[in-house]
């Protein structure tokens, strides 16, 4: 990719543990499994080096305890990472001191949290423009900037609510305000709807799809759910053992996983839900039939239409041009993948 | 697979062999060393003054300016301490001030806005010719503060609470008494939060401070008494400085707990807003902190409360003494609407507090001044209209003497009637409890040798956590052994174990009792909430009227005191063993009985354990209060005695004493029922 990287990190470690400087130093900044067992140490997160790319969202997925939330915390320097670089807008970010760094996160970092967060003895506005309000921005100034932010994630009316007066999706819909109220430019969610219910969780996923269309965000989303990383990622990092195993698109991981655990953790995942027709598409054929379909359709929409066709499919691409053929026999092997 | 079952059962059943053989062990030397006493020297059972004779005090005086040693013959750990308090009392820092010279002034500090609330409430500022607040006044303002705390109940019973003090003619001793507490408690409560935030804030001083006042909390009330009048004199002021250094612990270490209790999560976000370190303490932490903080606002009123009556023994005025005096001269009557007061207002404090606790902010609809601030307008309206009527009516201000009703006839016609009626069939107790039981548990407390005493502390200690907790266990009771005053120290441990035995046997069955219906529940606990609060006095003026002072009413107090911890702390263990496990138990088949005794008895052991931690905790407070009239030869007597006798060392000495035995109960008991707990799988404390 051409354009400069919004955030990245390199060779990105945390080490819990008695002295984890001194025993990371001695072992080279590269100490093994087995060191890291024998010295009593837990590693959180593993040589882990990625970079975000302005407006994308970069989905970090893993099952609990493989230190999504250790990185996400590393990248924003909530903790102190044990080795490594971090690297944000060109600026070496950990070598910014205490007071640069509040600077940074009072201007150009946002966070949500899975719980929300929310401090108890504020209202809705109050928590909202809580960021603002320890810059020292005046009242008036703080609460008109924080009204359009809960206007525009859809409170209001409840500005002088608390938060034990509202719903949990409502909470973390408080939760998303108050990280947007710094217009941050890049925004880190740390499992932000995982303790939602299910129902909750998809129309608030929506409304997260939605306000990223409008502020184009780069965004590092953690979750443990890997539906919800498809509907929202450009691109997903899985996370196992405090290492980043894989990291693309969806696609990619799917059809190429990198290793078992990738294997077993997208098996289960509907490939007509994210794969286009042009990824499984035959080859150009001489009989092509009178139904055409673009070759970026996923699968999961055309296939009825190609089920119900005697024929077969013609697959053309943004201009019109055959590029390729879809038969029934290719929609059913991805729609029935066990019985192939 | 059947195979590697057997074997582990196996296991088990060897390392439970291995497990007992040490008790066992150590109970057959124990039983030796007490049935076979008398063939070994004295010195093994009461450990001889000797050994602490003449110690070399490691102490210089610094006499002209000079440091000089010192010519001070110790004869024993009494007189280090008093050797450390004649340093403070004596030396002067940089030639200038006297550590005294600091306690005096700091007093100070009290002493003004103690005067100010005193004359606010009730004597008036007489220069300016203004009189205290009318008590119609406050009377309404009561009620308005309850009402808009809570409701019209709380209203009704704070305003009826202050009408209690006027109409009773009590007026200028429950003033006098309130605004001691209105002064005292808000000081504690700040500096039990300062102290708290700094513990938040370095690690060190949490270590050192959390031991302190671990101390703090164990040493008897009388033990903050005799320091006390050295270091700031006698007086109302000696009394409220007493009730503020009584008070500091819970708060300080309540907010310890709720500072560290905040969310991590709700911390990051505090940081991820770009808060500075100071914001964070100030906008996140302490906010956040805010339900911690105010139970430990109510626990410092209680404190403060329970102080009252203690706090008249160096000379604070109010309704303590006034308590202390009828019941010295037994008017019973008068004692008990004194009584009355002091309980009426602490459990109206109590309640005022606990709705202040609970109160949830809430969004307000926007709207005229009076719907904004409804509480406001109906004050000042009290104010108003109270003023008006204080100045054409003089009797509103003060109630004069004539329009004072007094029950304390009535009072003593009933307590006559009852004293008869019970006397006979309570003689019994009177007549067969001291020489079939109390002397001759007494006389095995006092001839149990020492050795035994420690070993069976230090050994318990080395079962539950190791070598470390038996020497801290060691260091606790060897001090005591240490102390010469041995013999005391058993009298008091023989009527603590008496009454806690007593406690267990009524208090045990209530709580099984209690928690078997809800409503049974509820019921008792509204009494447990209520008697809780009344000051440990109180509970002198009953058993007076049954038993006279003597052995039989020093343990009756502390069986009822003590015992309420252990209510309820079973019930509280009963119910919240988790509805699940007993509905799995009932599917299983098992009778009403089999449940409780199956499951949730065993499940809520560990808590019941900690009820019991509480009702030895109690009973070492009230053995030392109720000393007052036990008459026994035990450490309660010897610490009125170093009070009358003005020697604080041996104050302070013999307040460590029962400290120590508090101290190291409370070590094992809790460290076993949360071992327990985390072993059932159990929230622990801490
Ligand atoms: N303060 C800590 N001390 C020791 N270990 C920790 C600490 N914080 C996290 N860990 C460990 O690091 C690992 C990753 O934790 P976390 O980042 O919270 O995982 P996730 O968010 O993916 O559930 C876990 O094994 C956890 O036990
Ligand atoms: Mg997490």
């Amino acid at each position: 990719m051409t354009t400069e990287a919004k955030l990245s990190c390199e060779q990105l470690w945390k080490l819990y543990g008695a002295d984890p400087e001194k025993f990371f130093a001695s072992h080279g900044d590269r100490p093994t499994q087995a060191d890291i067992a024998s010295g009593g140490y837990i590693c959180a997160v593993r040589d882990v080096s990625f970079d975000v790319y302005p407006g994308e969202i970069v989905v970090v997925m893993g099952l609990s305890g493989s230190g999504k939330s250790t990185l996400v915390r590393c990248l924003s320097r909530l903790i102190e990472p044990t080795g490594g670089e971090i690297s944000f807008e060109g600026q070496n970010l950990l070598e910014a001191s205490r007071k640069e760094m509040i600077d940074i996160r009072r201007h150009k970092m946002g966070m949500v949290f899975q719980h929300f967060a929310l401090l108890p003895h504020r209202t809705v506005i109050d928590n909202v423009a809580f960021p603002l309000e320890v810059q020292g921005i005046n009242r008036a100034k703080r609460h008109e900037r924080a009204r359009e932010i809960i206007e525009l994630v859809g409170l209001s009316g409840r500005e002088r609510y608390y938060p034990r007066e509202l719903s949990g999706g409502q909470q973390q819909r408080v939760g998303i305000a108050r990280s947007l109220a710094v217009e941050p430019d890049i925004w880190f969610l740390d499992e932000p709807f995982s303790a939602l219910d299910p129902l909750i969780r998809r129309e608030m996923q929506d409304e997260f799809l939605r306000l990223q269309s409008l502020l184009k965000k780069t965004i590092v989303f953690i979750t443990h759910d890997f539906d919800e990383a498809i509907r929202l990622a450009d691109r997903i990092a899985i996370m196992y053992e405090g290492a980043i195993v894989q990291f693309g698109p969806v696609e990619e991981l799917v059809l190429n996983p990198a290793t078992d655990y990738v294997r077993d953790f997208t098996k289960e995942i509907p490939k007509e839900k994210f794969l286009t027709v042009g990824r499984v598409m035959g080859p150009v054929v001489a009989d092509c039939g009178t139904l055409s379909i673009g070759e970026s359709d996923l699968i999961g929409d055309v296939a009825a239409k190609v089920i119900d066709y005697e024929g077969v499919a013609c697959v053309r691409d943004e201009h019109g041009q055959a590029v390729g053929s879809l038969t029934r026999g290719h929609v059913a092997k991805i729609l029935f993948p066990e019985e192939s | 697979m059947n195979k590697v079952v057997a074997r582990r059962d196996f296991g088990e059943l060897s390392s439970a062999i291995k497990w007992a053989t040490w008790p066992s062990i150590c109970l057959a030397a124990a039983v030796v060393l007490i049935v076979y006493r008398d063939m070994f020297p004295d010195w093994f059972v009461v450990p001889p003054n000797l050994w602490t004779e003449q110690l070399p005090l490691p102490y210089v005086a610094f006499e002209n300016r000079m440091p000089v040693a010192m010519d001070w013959s110790g004869t024993n750990l009494a007189d280090w301490f008093n050797a450390i308090i004649h340093f403070l009392r004596k030396h002067e820092f940089f030639d200038l001030f006297t550590f005294r010279d600091i306690t005096r002034a700091l007093t100070q500090l009290v002493v003004w806005p103690l005067d100010f609330a005193e004359d606010l409430l009730v004597s008036g500022f007489r220069d300016l010719g203004i009189p205290g607040i009318p008590w119609i006044i406050s009377v309404g303002l009561a009620a308005v503060l309850g009402w808009y705390l809570k409701g019209w109940r709380l209203s009704l019973l704070s305003g009826a609470c202050i009408a209690y003090f006027a109409v009773f003619g009590l007026w200028q001793l429950a003033m006098t008494t309130l605004s001691l507490i209105l002064v005292t408690a808000p000081m504690a409560i700040a500096i039990g939060i300062g102290l708290g935030i700094l513990a938040s804030k370095w690690r060190w001083f949490e270590r050192v401070l959390w031991p302190v006042l671990n101390l703090m909390q164990s040493l008897p009330h009388f033990g903050y008494l005799i320091p006390i009048v050295v270091f700031v004199g006698l007086g109302h002021k000696a009394g409220a400085v007493a009730t503020i250094l009584f008070a500091i612990p819970p708060m300080a270490k309540l907010t310890i707990v709720g500072l560290r209790g905040v969310s991590s999560e709700v911390l990051d976000a505090g940081v991820m807003a770009g808060c500075t370190p100071r914001q964070m303490l100030w906008r996140v932490r302490i906010p956040a902190a805010q339900k911690t903080l105010m139970v430990g606002v109510n626990q410092v009123i209680m404190q403060c409360l329970a102080m009252v009556v203690i706090a008249s023994f160096v000379g604070a005025r109010g309704l303590g003494i006034d308590l202390l005096f009828r019941l010295q001269t037994l008017q019973l009557g008068r004692a008990l609407e004194s009584g009355i007061a002091i309980v009426l207002m602490a459990v109206t404090l109590d309640r005022l507090s606990q709705a202040l606790t609970e109160k949830e902010p809430e969004h307000k609809t926007a709207g005229s001044l009076w719907n904004a601030h409804p509480f406001l307008f109906v004050a000042a309206t009290i104010i108003i209209v109270g003023t008006a009527i204080a100045l054409l009516v003089p009797e509103a201000i003060v109630l004069p003497r004539d329009f004072t009703i007094t029950l304390a006839p009535i009072w003593d016609t009933i307590i006559k009637s009852v004293v008869f009626g019970l006397y006979d069939p309570l003689s019994f107790i009177r007549e067969y409890a001291p020489p079939y039981l109390l002397i001759p548990i007494r006389e095995f407390f006092k001839e149990l040798p020492w050795i035994v005493f420690l070993g069976v502390f230090m050994f318990t200690g080395w079962r539950l956590g190791g070598w470390r907790m038996a020497i801290l266990v060691g260091v606790f009771i060897g001090f005591v052994v240490l102390s010469s005053w041995w013999t005391e120290f058993m009298v008091t441990t023989y009527l603590v174990f008496v009454a806690v035995v007593v406690c267990v046997l009524w208090a045990f069955p209530v709580g099984i009792w209690a928690a078997a219906k809800d409503g049974r529940t509820r019921v008792v606990a509204f009494l447990c909430d209520t008697f809780q609060t009344f000051p440990s006095f109180i509970y002198l003026i009953p058993v007076i009227m049954l038993f006279q002072v003597g052995t039989i009413s020093q343990i009756l107090a502390i069986v009822i005191y003590a015992g309420i911890p252990m209510v309820r702390y079973t019930y509280l263990g009963l119910r919240s063993v988790p509805n699940e496990i007993v509905e799995a138990a009932i599917t299983s088949g098992c009778t009403p009985r089999q449940v409780l005794w199956k499951v949730r008895l065993p499940l809520a052991f560990p808590n019941i354990m900690l009820g019991l931690n509480q009702t030895i905790m109690f009973s070492l407070f009230m053995v030392m209060i109720a000393g007052f009239i036990g008459g026994n030869y035990d450490l309660a007597r010897e610490i009125f005695k170093a009070k009358a006798n003005n020697d604080a060392g041996l104050g302070i000495l013999l307040a460590l004493c029962v400290a120590f035995l508090g101290l190291s109960t409370d070590l094992l008991i809790q460290t076993w029922a949360n071992r327990r707990k985390a072993r059932l799988g159990l929230a622990t404390d801490n």
